[in-house]
């Protein structure tokens, strides 16, 4: 299958390039992805999007998926520190 | 069409047209939030001066989690009746907004202000656009707090 890697601001920078697909052996997780790419940017801190929900290494994907590396966002205050929202239903395909 | 309520835009961002966007005919308190680019910064060892900034999203999911703020807004504060949310992308000079925040309530004391504090901060926290800072020697892309709960960075 084969998946679309989108990277963003520093971590764009940082990998050189801004998206590209990438072929990936069935039921490859977000962690398996990163691995195979991006091993360099392993230990920075960054988080993962697939298809615009936040998703983690163990997220399984799928054919077609687009899998964003968003590095860390500002950051808020202990006045609205609150779990990630919750993702809608799941994906029909 | 009426306009979104939640959009990323290259444009530059208006006070007035955000308070339109927010208008309903029975709300009439409407707070708004602009956040602006500064220019100078305090910091322990003086001030750090800064010529433009540069933002980039990850535009449709920027526009999705808006939508969820609002969407968290309405829940936790049942009376507010609009809430609208716009961020500049690409360059954006000292003193201009990058960031406009309005939410209307048909009276004050009905969640405006504390919902508007509520978006701006959520916003920082979930919301995908990133800032580069540029000065005249240099520019950084601005990372924030590693948020443990999201970073995919290292086998948990």
């Amino acid at each position: 299958m084969n998946v679309r890697l989108i990277l963003f601001a520093g971590l764009r920078q940082a990998a050189g390039f801004k998206n590209e697909s990438v072929a990936l052996p069935a039921e490859a997780t977000v962690g398996d992805l990163l691995d195979k790419r991006l091993p360099d940017l392993r230990g920075r801190t960054f988080y993962v999007a697939v298809n615009e929900e936040f998703a983690q290494r163990d997220t399984v994907l799928q054919d077609g998926d687009e899998v964003a590396l968003l590095p860390p966002v500002s950051g808020g205050s202990s006045l609205t520190r609150r779990p990630i929202p919750p993702a809608p239903p799941a994906r029909q395909n | 069409m009426s306009p979104k309520l939640f959009e990323i835009t290259d444009q530059p961002l208006s006070q007035d047209d955000i308070l339109r966007r927010v208008s309903r005919p029975d709300c009439g308190g409407v707070v708004t939030f602009a956040g602006n680019v500064r220019g100078s910064t305090a910091t322990v060892e003086g001030s750090r001066e800064t010529d433009f900034l540069v933002y980039e999203a990850y535009v449709p999911m920027a526009e999705k989690m808006m939508a969820r703020i609002g969407d968290e807004i309405m829940e936790r504060w049942p009376l507010v009746k609009a809430v609208s949310m716009l961020h500049r992308i690409g360059r954006c000079d000292i003193e201009e907004p990058t960031v406009l925040i309005a939410v209307a309530t048909p009276h004050r004391s009905d969640g405006c202000f504390e919902a508007c504090r509520y978006a701006i901060e959520r916003l920082k926290e979930i919301v995908p656009i990133w800032k580069q800072e540029n000065w005249r020697d240099g520019e950084v892309w601005v990372e924030g707090p590693r948020q443990p709960d999201l970073d995919v960075s290292e086998t948990k």
